[in-house]
C-alpha cells in the first residue's frame, strides 16, 4: 500500500520479541512498587471529601502523636509557587496550578484533592495517621456540568482567572477560548441542500492504567534528591518537581520505572515531590503508592463536554460549511485538551467555510490529563455522527461522503496548515476493500444489528529527545534513550539501530535512561517516541555507522569514504579485496583509536499526522438497550510500521478503550458532587468478553519527514470508537444516540421514545 | 490497626459457642469473597473471624426425592454448579451460583455466603426464593427455619441474631413438570453487580401453569417474593398474554432506587423483561 518507494528494510518491518518482554512475563521487571530501600517509609494522603470547600484550619497534632509516625506535612511546608507560565520543555505549564494540584493550599477543587500527607514505619500507621488530621472546612457551592460552571452564577473555582476588556482580572470559569474560523459561514450554509444541528454530551473518563501512580523518594541532606517514578516522562517528572519545590531541576534525578499503562495520565506528577518533601522531613526514604480509588477521584481523567455541531453539504455531498461549538472540562485547574478537540474536529475533511469555538472551563472535578489523542474522541463523537446523517439523508454511503471530502496533501487543516503527505483517502479505500466491510452483517436471534464506520485524525507529536548508540566489544549495541516504554518503543527504537547497523534486533540492547544519564528528552506522549526519539537513534547510529568507517579506512589505510557498508560488512571500494564484518571490527576498535560511541539530540519537526478509519457490527438487545460489538475493524494510516504487532497492538487498544468510552465508561458524581464509582466494578471498563478479536488493516503511506518513515501510531485509534458505534447503533435501531456513554438505560430510552 | 482473631472449628456445636462467646464482635466466614473485602474497605471490622467452611453440617450437598436439596451453608460454588443432581433439577440456580464471579471466585464463593451477605442484588437470592427454598438457623437455644424470602431484612443485614448462624438451604423436590430459570441484567458480559435479578420457577399439568413463584432481586432494600405475580399464573396456560399480566405484577411489586448502577424507572422496565423472558425459559424447560 505504501506509495513511497519501497525501502528494502531487513529489520523494520519485521516482528522480533520485544527486548523487555522476558522481564515481564517472568514478574522480574521492576514497577514503581517494587521499588524498596533501607529504611523506607511509607507516605499516605488525606483527600477532600468534598467537591469544593474553604480550608480553615489543619490540626495535624493527633496525627504526629500516633507511635510510629516520622511526619505530618500540608500546604504550608512547601513553598508557595507565584502565578504565570513556564516552560516545560516545549510545553507552557502552570507550575502555580501544578503545586496546588498536588496539595490544596486555601481551597479544595474536587473529591478526593489532597490536603495533608504522612510519613510513618508502615502504610497501615500511615492510614490512621490520616484519619487522625483534623481539617475544618468550610463548604461551597460547588459545579459540576461544563455548561452550568460557564454561567455568571456559577460557584468560581479560581478567583481572577480571566481578564476583562480593562485588562482587570474577572472572576470566570472559562479559562480559554479558541476559535478558528475562514471562509463564509453563512454562505456555506445557504448553499447547501441539508443542514444538520445537533448537541452532544460526553461524561468525563479515565484512562484507567492496570497500575496505580507511585513515587519513591530520597531527599539527601546536600539537597541531591532520587525519585524513583512510574512516569511517562522521567525530565517531564523532574521538571515539574522542581516546580513544586522550587529547586533546580539538576539538584533531582528521576529514575524511571517500568511503566503498568499511562495513556497520557503519567505525564503529570501527583506523589513525587509530596514523597520527596517527606522525605525532607524525615531524612528516609519514602514510598507512596495510590490506590484505585484515588487514582479514579484525583488523576488524570480527560473531560467530559458538551458539543454542538451544526454541518451543511451540497447534494452531490460536498460540506459547504461546518460550525462547532465545544466546552470541555477542565477540573479544578485549567488546561483540558480543547485545543486539540478544535484542531482534530472535521480534520479529515476539506471544508472551505468553518467556524470553531473550543472553551476551557472549571468543574469541580479532577484536573483533566492527557488521555491517547487528547479531546479528539469528544470531538469525533459530534462531528462523524452528524456527517453519518447527512449521508442518510443525501442518500450517499457513509464512506462515500468521506471520500467526497477527504483531506489530502495541501488539504488547509482547521487550524489553517496545509497537510503534507496523508493517507486519508487509502484508509478509506483500505476500508472498503476490508473482508469486514464486503461481509454481510451477521445476524443474532432477538437482536437488532447495524455497521456503523467513522473516521478520525490525530496531528501527532515531535518534541525533543536524546539517544546515544555504543558499540559492544562482541559486535552487539547498546541504545541508550530517555524515553519510557509505554507501547513497545524500546524494541521499535533498537530495531532502528539495528536496520542501520546490519544487526539483528536482538543484537542491540535497548535502555531507558535515568535523568542524569542521557540528554534531555520530553515525555512519551503524542505518538512521539518511535518518530522523534527514533530519529535520534537512527542518527546517532548513523554517527557510530560513520566512526566505524573511519576505523576501518585507517586499518586499511584508505580514506573513509572508500569504506562502503552492506548487511553488517565493511568493504573496501579501493581495494575490493579488503572487507572485515563489524563484529570483527568491534573487536579492533581498542588498537584503532578506542571505543565508538555516537550520539544526536534532536527536535525533528516533520511530523506526519494519522488519520483512521473503522467498521464496527454491533447487536443491540432493544428490551435491555445493552449493545454487544460484534466485529470491529480498525483501518489506519501507520507511515512505516517498524514492528507491526505493535503497530497492530496500539490499534487494537485504542479500539478497545474507545468501546469503553462508547459504552459505559463514566464518571458518576452524587448530589454531594463527591464521586461515587471509584473502583472497576462500577467504572465499566470492558472485560475480555465484550470486545471481539478486534481487526487490523495497516495502510502504509511513509512519512517524508522521519528517515525510515514512521508516523505516530499510538493515538488515533481511539478517535473513531464512539461515533462508529453510534452510527451502528443508529444503523441498528433507527435512534440517533447524542451522549456518552451510550449505556443501557440511555439506549433503552431512546428506543421506548422512538417506539412511542 | 485492627486486629482480630480467626478460628476454624470442626463441628457445628463448637461454631456456636465460639461464635456465642464473641458476641456482636464475631462474623462467620465462608469463602470471604465479601467478608475480607469489607474488611478491607472497612465496611465490616469484626474482631473474631469463624471459619465455616470446616463445619460438615455446612458442606452438605445431597438430593432426595422427597425432600430435595439440602445445601451446606459454605458449600463453594464451583461444587454446586458441577452437580450433575442440581444442574437437572434446579437449572435456574446453577445459573445464579454461576455467576458469582470468575472460576477463581467460585472455588471460594458460597450461596450461604452469598445470601448471608445481605445484599439486595445478590444472584443466588432470587433464584432460592423462585424455588421456596428454606433456611436452617442454628445457635445456642436451638435450631429455626426461615423462608428465603424472609431472610434478609434490609442491605446488609438479616434475621440471623449475633449468636445465630445458616447451617443449610432445604430447597423442595420439583414436582412433576417443573423448572425453574435465573436471568440478571448487566451492562457488560462479566464482573459486575445485576442491576436487576429474576428468578422463576413454574410447574406445569400439560399446558396449565400449577404453580409459580419469581423472586426479584436489585429492584427493593431486599430481595421479594413477588407472590401476586406468581399467584397469577397458576390456573393459566403460559402464553404471551398470561405471563405480560405476570410481569406487570412483577414490575408492580419492585420499589427499586436510582443509583449508579440504574435509575429507578429503567429497573421497573428491566423487571418487566426478565420475568418475561425466565417464566418463558422456565416454562420451555418445563416442557
Amino acid at each position: 500500500m505504501a506509495t513511497q518507494q519501497e525501502h528494502k528494510f531487513k529489520v523494520i518491518g519485521t516482528r522480533p520479541i520485544r527486548h523487555d518482554g522476558v522481564d515481564k512475563v517472568t514478574g522480574r521487571a521492576q514497577y514503581g512498587a517494587d521499588i524498596s530501600l533501607a529504611g523506607l517509609l511509607h507516605g499516605k494522603v488525606l483527600r477532600s471529601p468534598h467537591a469544593h470547600a474553604r480550608i480553615k484550619s489543619i490540626d495535624t497534632s493527633a496525627a504526629k502523636a500516633l507511635p510510629g509516625v516520622k511526619a505530618v506535612i500540608t500546604a504550608q511546608d512547601f513553598p508557595e509557587i507565584g502565578p504565570g507560565m513556564a516552560a516545560m520543555g516545549e510545553l507552557p505549564i502552570n507550575p502555580q496550578h501544578l503545586s496546588l494540584n498536588c496539595i490544596a493550599r486555601d481551597k479544595v477543587l474536587y473529591d478526593g484533592h489532597v490536603v495533608a500527607a504522612v510519613a510513618a514505619l508502615s502504610p497501615h500507621i500511615a492510614e490512621e495517621a490520616t484519619k487522625l488530621i483534623k481539617v475544618d472546612y468550610e463548604v461551597l457551592p460547588h459545579v459540576q456540568d461544563v455548561v452550568e460552571a460557564m454561567d455568571d452564577k456559577a460557584p468560581i473555582l479560581i478567583p481572577g482567572l480571566g481578564k476583562g476588556d480593562d485588562g482587570e482580572p474577572t472572576d470566570t470559569n472559562v479559562a480559554n477560548h479558541i476559535q478558528f474560523a475562514r471562509g463564509d459561514l453563512a454562505a456555506g450554509f445557504a448553499a447547501a441542500e441539508v443542514v444538520i444541528e445537533r448537541e452532544f454530551d460526553t461524561s468525563m473518563v479515565h484512562q484507567g492504567y492496570i497500575e496505580p501512580h507511585n513515587a519513591v523518594a530520597q531527599y539527601s541532606s546536600d539537597g541531591q534528591s532520587t525519585i524513583w517514578v512510574s512516569t511517562q516522562g522521567a525530565f517531564t517528572a523532574r521538571d515539574q518537581t522542581a516546580f513544586v519545590l522550587d529547586m533546580p531541576p539538576s539538584k533531582i534525578k528521576v529514575i524511571p520505572a517500568e511503566i503498568g499503562g499511562g495513556f497520557g495520565g503519567k505525564i503529570p506528577i501527583y506523589y513525587e515531590p509530596i514523597a520527596l518533601m517527606l522525605s525532607k522531613h524525615t531524612g528516609k526514604p519514602v514510598k507512596m503508592v495510590m490506590s484505585r480509588a484515588d487514582v479514579l477521584k484525583a488523576t488524570g481523567p480527560t473531560p467530559g463536554s458538551h458539543i454542538k455541531v451544526k454541518m451543511g453539504a451540497d447534494k452531490d455531498g460536498k460540506i459547504t460549511a461546518a460550525e462547532v461549538w465545544m466546552a470541555y472540562e477542565a477540573g479544578g485547574f485549567p488546561g483540558s485538551p480543547v485545543g486539540a478537540g478544535c484542531m482534530c474536529v472535521i480534520a479529515p475533511y476539506d471544508i472551505e467555510n468553518l467556524k470553531i469555538d473550543g472553551y476551557d472551563v472549571l468543574v469541580n472535578k479532577p484536573k483533566t490529563a492527557a488521555y491517547r489523542a487528547p479531546g479528539a474522541t469528544n470531538a469525533a463523537m459530534g462531528s462523524e455522527t452528524v456527517l453519518d446523517e447527512i449521508a442518510e439523508r443525501l442518500g450517499i454511503d457513509p464512506l462515500e461522503i468521506r471520500r467526497i471530502n477527504g483531506a489530502k496533501e495541501g488539504t488547509a487543516q482547521p487550524a489553517g496548515p496545509k497537510f503534507g503527505q496523508i493517507g486519508f483517502l487509502e484508509t478509506l479505500e483500505a476500508a472498503q476493500n476490508s473482508d469486514h466491510f464486503k461481509s454481510e452483517l451477521p445476524q443474532v436471534e432477538g437482536r437488532r444489528v447495524g455497521r456503523g464506520l467513522a473516521s478520525g485524525f490525530w496531528f501527532n507529536a515531535g518534541f525533543q529527545s536524546s539517544a546515544t548508540v555504543a558499540i559492544n566489544s562482541d559486535g552487539t549495541a547498546n541504545v541508550v534513550t530517555g524515553s519510557t516504554d509505554i507501547g513497545g518503543t524500546r524494541t521499535s527504537c533498537a530495531m532502528i539501530a539495528a536496520e542501520v547497523l546490519g544487526l539483528k534486533a536482538e543484537e542491540v540492547h535497548p535502555v531507558v535512561a535515568d535523568t542524569e544519564s542521557i540528554g534531555h528528552t520530553d515525555m512519551t506522549g503524542g505518538s512521539r517516541v518511535t518518530f522523534a526519539t527514533g530519529t535520534a537513534v537512527y542518527e546517532a547510529a548513523q554517527d557510530v555507522l560513520n566512526q566505524l568507517k573511519g576505523r576501518a579506512a585507517k586499518s586499511w589505510k584508505v580514506d573513509a569514504d572508500k569504506v562502503a557498508f552492506q548487511d553488517g560488512v565493511f568493504t573496501c571500494t579501493e581495494n575490493g579485496a579488503e572487507s572485515m564484518s563489524l563484529k570483527e571490527l568491534a573487536g579492533k576498535l581498542p588498537r584503532t583509536g578506542g571505543p565508538v560511541a555516537g550520539r544526536a539530540s534532536v527536535n525533528p519537526r516533520g511530523v506526519g499526522p494519522g488519520f483512521a478509519t473503522h467498521v464496527v457490527d454491533v447487536a443491540v438487545d432493544e428490551e435491555t438497550g445493552k449493545v454487544d460489538v460484534l466485529r470491529y475493524t480498525a483501518v489506519q494510516d501507520v507511515g512505516k510500521a517498524v514492528h507491526p504487532s505493535y503497530v497492530e497492538g496500539q490499534m487494537q487498544g485504542g479500539v478497545a478503550q474507545g468501546v469503553g468510552w462508547a459504552l459505559n465508561e463514566e464518571y458518576v458524581y452524587g448530589e454531594d458532587g463527591c464521586m461515587q464509582n471509584t473502583g472497576f466494578l462500577d467504572y465499566r471498563m470492558p472485560t475480555c468478553l465484550d470486545l471481539p478479536m478486534i481487526e487490523t488493516v495497516l495502510v502504509e503511506v511513509p512519512n517524508p519527514g522521519h528517515p525510515v518513515g514512521v508516523r505516530g501510531v499510538g493515538e488515533v485509534p481511539i478517535v473513531p470508537p464512539p461515533a462508529a458505534i453510534a452510527n451502528a447503533i443508529y444503523n441498528a435501531t433507527g435512534v440517533r444516540m447524542l451522549d456518552l456513554p451510550m449505556s443501557p438505560p440511555r439506549v433503552t430510552k431512546a428506543i421506548l421514545e422512538k417506539n412511542g | 490497626m485492627h486486629e482480630l482473631n480467626y478460628e476454624a472449628p470442626t463441628s457445628l456445636d463448637q461454631a456456636i459457642s465460639v461464635l456465642a462467646a464473641a458476641g456482636e464482635n464475631g462474623r462467620m466466614l465462608a469463602g470471604g469473597t465479601d467478608l475480607i473485602i469489607q474488611m478491607r474497605a472497612g465496611v465490616r471490622q469484626p474482631g473474631q473471624v469463624i471459619d465455616a467452611k470446616k463445619v460438615p453440617e455446612l458442606q452438605a450437598l445431597s438430593f432426595e426425592a422427597q425432600t430435595g436439596l439440602r445445601l451446606g451453608a459454605a458449600r463453594a460454588c464451583c461444587d454446586i454448579i458441577a452437580d450433575a443432581t442440581v444442574q437437572q433439577h434446579y437449572p435456574g440456580l446453577v445459573e445464579a451460583a454461576g455467576l458469582i464471579g470468575s472460576d477463581q471466585i467460585l472455588a471460594r464463593a458460597s450461596v450461604g455466603g452469598n445470601v448471608c451477605n445481605g445484599s439486595p442484588a445478590a444472584d443466588t437470592t432470587p433464584a432460592l426464593i423462585a424455588l421456596g427454598a428454606v433456611c436452617h438457623i442454628a445457635g445456642p437455644n436451638g435450631t429455626r427455619e426461615v423462608a428465603v424470602e424472609d431472610f434478609v431484612t434490609a442491605p446488609g443485614q438479616t434475621v440471623l441474631a449475633p449468636n445465630e448462624l445458616l447451617v443449610a438451604f432445604q430447597v423442595p423436590a420439583p414436582q412433576g413438570q417443573a423448572a425453574d430459570c435465573y436471568q440478571r441484567f448487566i451492562p457488560r458480559n462479566e464482573m459486575d453487580i445485576a442491576v436487576v435479578g429474576v428468578g422463576s420457577c413454574v410447574a406445569l399439568d400439560g399446558d396449565t401453569c400449577t404453580a409459580a413463584r419469581i423472586g426479584l432481586g436489585a429492584v427493593a432494600a431486599r430481595p421479594l417474593l413477588a407472590k401476586e405475580a406468581g399467584d397469577a399464573l397458576v390456573g393459566k396456560t403460559l402464553d404471551d398474554a398470561a405471563i405480560e399480566a405476570a410481569a406487570q405484577l412483577a414490575q408492580q411489586a419492585a420499589s427499586p432506587i436510582s443509583d449508579m448502577r440504574g435509575t429507578a424507572e429503567f429497573r421497573t422496565h428491566l423487571v418487566g423483561v426478565l420475568t418475561r423472558r425466565t417464566l418463558k425459559a422456565a416454562a420451555a424447560r418445563a416442557r
